[in-house]
């Protein structure tokens, strides 16, 4: 512990967003400093590694103008921490947690690191609790419940973000009289989406606090805006009791920024350029989603992941698969066909939905219903690139009619257009389907 | 003595500290973190840090622990769910609150815990390494205390009857307290006498494994699948009912809620075989994806270590990593941070040597005692973008004697487990089917040949099905079709949530030759000239109704 701020003005080397600084004495790893250009301007910077007095920053911000005489460093001998209190509700910030709506800071209760502690698995509770999302597809199919993370995939153009809004519109988690509210974390935004998420959050009733990084603000804010949300989301949820919603959009600009950073400091790059560790970093932050064992709340995670070229194996989507509770796969073939939200059930998956459903969750037949839905579509998908080879003549009755099932299911069970569906007509749809076209549910 | 740290990148940390020995355990900072001395220079020692890093200070205080990284080993073990370093993850929560936080050292056994003890040595015996000094019960286990020092010691006196780990459970002519419990390094191997051929099958309850590509005691099995395509399930599966005394389980860089629902389910569920709570007989070692990833590369020795313990006891002890590419990850990670000359993607080029150590501590022994006891693994790997060539499917490739690959294109389609009859093979499926011809029935050999056939014929047929459509093949090639379908949906295809979860050998044999009957029976009928819809209607009721 130290007690004073040390001031150094002995930067040796300036390249990009790193700084060499020498003769620092008791530096801290991960400490943060502040650094004042000659002209007056102060921006933020990390220490990154010591070797001796010699110490690595990286520079949160614009270097542009820094100097190598007269550029002084502030250390303040702590981590990077997080203001926490009840009044963030309803408010916007920066990347970088500085007020984004133009209200002073509020007066914070507590501070908290950002990069957050693992939660033992010994104190986890298992995700059971089941979260209406008002989709057929999602709630019957690919089922979300409290604490999982479930990432949605998506391609450019496909509307990512109406799924979002509609998410944040229509989710119920639970019983009424608990307290719910939502984290978003922008990161990369374009202003056309920025105006498009803000009309969303307008038009919520519940609690929300949103972190916005523009697409022309620092890259290193995109890293640090998810943190920042999910130890808001922890404070929300188990020093508050509330069940949060954490929404990140969009992951595959986190992980490009983290390749930017990781390339300025010359590592090692790994597939695609992006650096080895990318997937424990992923892993520390979709990780902090969860439950606790005799606390109230509850952390549930829904990023956004654009993938790149629409390739699933892209090291973004398939590390975060590694990592996620399943996945919900977009897909342009259903949106090219009027389908919204355009959810590939097949690919899509979540792995925690068998504890969430059935009796006491949702209905005791929910499980046989998805079952039967799934295993028919999928047959009739299969079909149809068998009818593109032998054509429906040459199918067999029955073939045909499965192909008709297919059809019929993404027109009138993925599709929904505006109207929000409970569980028990989600169901009752499905059911319905599937008798329609003298499939046995029993 | 006492060095201080002068520089820190990541998890790796300079001391200053003279003598040191390389992979000694280091206590760093004044948090106390655990580290292990993984270079030595002439002024300067790097340390890998297995905590959380971050705000550590330059100058802060360094100490040697003068022994390398080990484990403790007694009774108290099974039940029991650790961390990477061997932490007890329950007593750190009652301790310490839900969320992990840096720098507690808690011991992986209770001291005070009273146990029954029953010697097997009296005064005047003689005792060296390995020998048995007593059992003590550790739940429905009989836990065989080993005695351990290098040199032999004749016995002076001998405790009975209830005692804890913190007193001696007797004493030497020279005066040396006999104790409960020792610690071992976890990076070397413990011995035992020699090694014997693995003949025996390791039954799963999984019928795709336990008949077409089945497991021998003391073999290892890789699990390469890419994601969504079960192989958490299908590692759970086995544990809960694999044919064996102990399980030792590690998650290894995996999803906390996964553990959470794992820990949950084995209290409440039984074990197949004996009726007891499946947690007695587990050791659960937990390294989630976002604790520190040093102590993940060394999680999964701390866990082998434990089940080489139980097996010198001479147990059957299965152990299962999921995944062992998260630990290859993470030996990339120290590697890179160590400024190291990398390999293949990334990797160290030790990847492979190292892997293999570890694989060849699995086997069946003859133990220090004489007993006989086998460690058998399944190692699931997870190959990015299901690329199965790249370097650690590779490595595993080369050391595993069952290969069990997970296709993504039948997981899609529901197929659980996604085992790929095509691709995966196994090196001891000669033995082990002469093993149940032996001991379950004459027909296994027989059977399991005509599965095979079946599946390969109707993989081919499917090809020609695709050209010309399946109206366009004849009665006895759709039929083929048919049962290679009904093999699939309801002989290979198991449903890890329902009680079919668990198949025995009899179970197995007796659903495949109702389908391989149902086959031989409507192929006569085709003969007689009956028509095949007809004939798929009326066997198909026959199969229905003598299920």
């Amino acid at each position: 512990m130290r007690l004073a701020e040390h001031i150094y003005r002995t930067i040796s080397t300036a390249a990009g967003p790193l700084l060499f600084l020498e003769n620092i004495q008791q530096a801290r790893i991960g400490e943060i400093v502040s650094v004042r250009a000659p002209d007056g301007r102060t921006t933020e910077a990390e220490v990154l590694e010591i070797a001796g007095g010699t110490v690595l920053l990286e520079v949160y911000g614009e270097t542009r103008g820094l100097d190598i005489a007269k550029t002084t460093v502030t250390f303040t001998d702590a981590v990077r921490k997080a203001p926490l209190a009840p009044d963030m509700l309803g408010r916007v910030f920066t990347g970088s947690f500085a007020p984004r709506d133009d209200l002073p800071l509020y007066v914070p209760d507590v501070w908290k690191s950002v990069s957050g502690a693992p939660i033992n698995p010994a104190a986890r509770a298992r995700p059971e609790e089941f979260i209406e999302t008002g989709l057929s597809s999602i709630d019957c199919l690919t089922t979300l419940v409290k604490g999982q993370k479930l990432p949605v995939f998506s391609c450019a153009g496909l509307p990512s973000r109406e799924l979002v809004a509609r998410i944040l519109r229509q989710a119920r988690l639970g019983e009424a009289g608990r307290e719910f509210a939502v984290v978003f974390a922008a990161l990369g935004l374009t202003f056309r989406e920025y105006s498009f998420y803000l009309e969303a959050i307008g038009a919520m009733t519940t609690g929300f606090v949103a972190f916005v990084n523009m697409a022309d603000e620092p890259v290193m804010e995109r890293l640090l805006a998810p943190r920042f949300a999910l130890t808001t989301a922890e404070y929300l949820a188990f020093d508050l009791g509330m069940d949060v919603l954490v929404v990140i959009t969009d992951m595959t600009n986190y992980c490009d920024a983290l390749r930017e950073v990781s390339t300025a400091r010359e590592e090692l790059p790994g597939r695609r350029g992006y650096p080895g560790y990318l997937y424990s970093d992923l892993a520390s932050l979709f990780e902090r989603a969860g439950r606790i064992q005799g606390m109230k709340g509850s952390v549930t995670m829904l990023p956004v992941v654009t993938m790149p070229e629409d390739d699933i194996t892209h090291p973004i989507p398939d590390l975060t698969g590694y990592i996620t509770e399943g996945q919900i796969v977009l897909s342009r073939d259903l949106h090219q066909k009027g389908v919204f939200p355009p959810i590939d059930v097949l690919p899509s998956l979540s792995r925690l939905m068998q504890r969430g459903i059935g009796e006491g969750h949702t209905r005791e037949d929910h499980r046989k219903v998805a079952n039967h839905l799934y295993a028919s579509y999928a047959k009739g998908r299969e079909l149809r690139r068998l009818e593109a080879i032998v054509g429906r003549d040459g199918m067999t009755e029955r073939d045909r009619t499965m192909l008709d099932l297919a059809d019929a299911f993404e027109r009138e069970f993925v599709h929904q257009g505006e109207e929000r569906r409970t569980i028990s007509e989600t169901l009752d749809r499905g059911i319905g389907l599937l008798q329609k076209f003298g499939v046995d549910v029993q | 003595m006492n060095g201080r740290i002068i520089g820190i990148a990541g998890p790796t940390v300079s001391v200053d500290l003279p003598g040191l020995k390389l992979y000694e355990r280091v206590y760093v900072g004044h948090a106390m973190l655990t580290g292990e001395v993984v270079r030595l220079e002439r002024k300067r020692a790097v340390v890998q840090v297995y905590e959380e890093t971050r705000g550590l200070a330059v100058g802060e205080p360094v100490k040697g622990a003068g022994t390398p990284l080990i484990v403790r080993l007694g009774p108290g073990l099974l039940g029991g769910m650790f961390d990477g370093l061997q932490r007890p993850l329950e007593r750190l929560r009652d301790d310490m609150g839900p969320f992990i936080t840096a720098g507690k050292e808690l011991y992986a056994l209770d001291y005070l815990r009273p146990w029954r003890f029953q010697p097997a040595m009296k005064k005047g015996d003689l005792a060296s390494l390995g020998t048995i000094i007593g059992h003590v019960e550790e739940g429905a286990f009989q836990h065989a205390v080993p005695f351990t020092r290098q040199q032999e010691g004749t016995i002076s006196t001998m405790a009975g009857g209830d005692i804890c780990l913190a007193d001696a459970l007797g004493t030497l002519e020279d005066g040396t307290d006999i104790a409960g419990c020792h610690e071992w390094p976890v990076r070397a191997p413990r011995p035992f006498r020699r090694k014997l051929p693995s003949t025996e099958p390791m039954v799963t309850g999984q019928r795709s494994i336990d008949f077409l590509y089945p497991l021998a005691r003391g073999g290892t099995a890789v699990i390469p699948g890419g994601f969504g395509t079960g192989k958490t399930i299908l590692e759970q599966s086995i544990a809960k009912f694999a044919d064996v005394d102990i399980v030792v389980y590690v998650g290894c860089g995996e999803r906390g809620n996964e553990m959470a629902d794992l820990i949950e389910e084995f209290r409440e569920l039984k074990d197949p075989w004996t009726d007891r709570r499946l947690m007695d007989r587990t050791i659960l070692v937990v390294n989630t994806s976002n604790m520190p990833v040093a102590a993940r590369e060394a999680s999964i020795f701390t866990a082998v270590t434990m089940a080489e313990y139980y097996r010198d006891m001479g147990y059957h002890v299965l152990f299962l990593a999921d995944s062992l590419s998260r630990w290859a990850e993470a030996l990339r990670e120290i590697s890179s941070s160590l400024e190291e000359m990398p390999g293949e993607e990334g990797y160290p080029t030790y990847l492979v040597s190292r892997l293999a150590g570890f694989v060849e501590r699995a086997g069946v022994v003859e133990t220090l005692s004489g007993a006989v006891g086998s460690l058998s693994m399944i190692l699931s790997v997870s190959p990015p973008g299901g690329d199965f060539t790249e370097p650690v499917t590779q490595a595993c490739l080369r050391t595993a004697g069952t290969f069990l690959m997970l296709d993504t294109s039948l997981a899609h389609r529901r197929q659980f487990p996604a085992i790929n009859w095509f691709q995966s093979y196994s090196l001891h499926e000669q033995e082990i089917m002469e093993h149940f011809t032996r001991t379950v029935s004459p027909a296994w050999e027989q059977s399991a040949r005509r599965c095979r056939r079946l599946l390969k014929d109707a993989e081919a047929l499917r090809e020609v099905a695709e050209i010309v459509g399946a109206e366009g093949l004849q009665d006895a090639d759709r039929l083929v079709m048919h049962t290679a379908e009904m093999i699939r949906r309801d002989f290979l295809g198991q449903n890890a949530y329902s009680d079919d979860a668990f198949s025995p050998p009899e179970k197995t044999l007796k659903r495949i030759s109702g389908i391989i009957a149902f086959h031989e029976d409507a192929l006569k009928k085709l003969e007689a000239g009956t028509g095949l819809e007809e004939v798929l209607a009326s066997s198909e009721r026959g199969v229905r109704n003598a299920e």
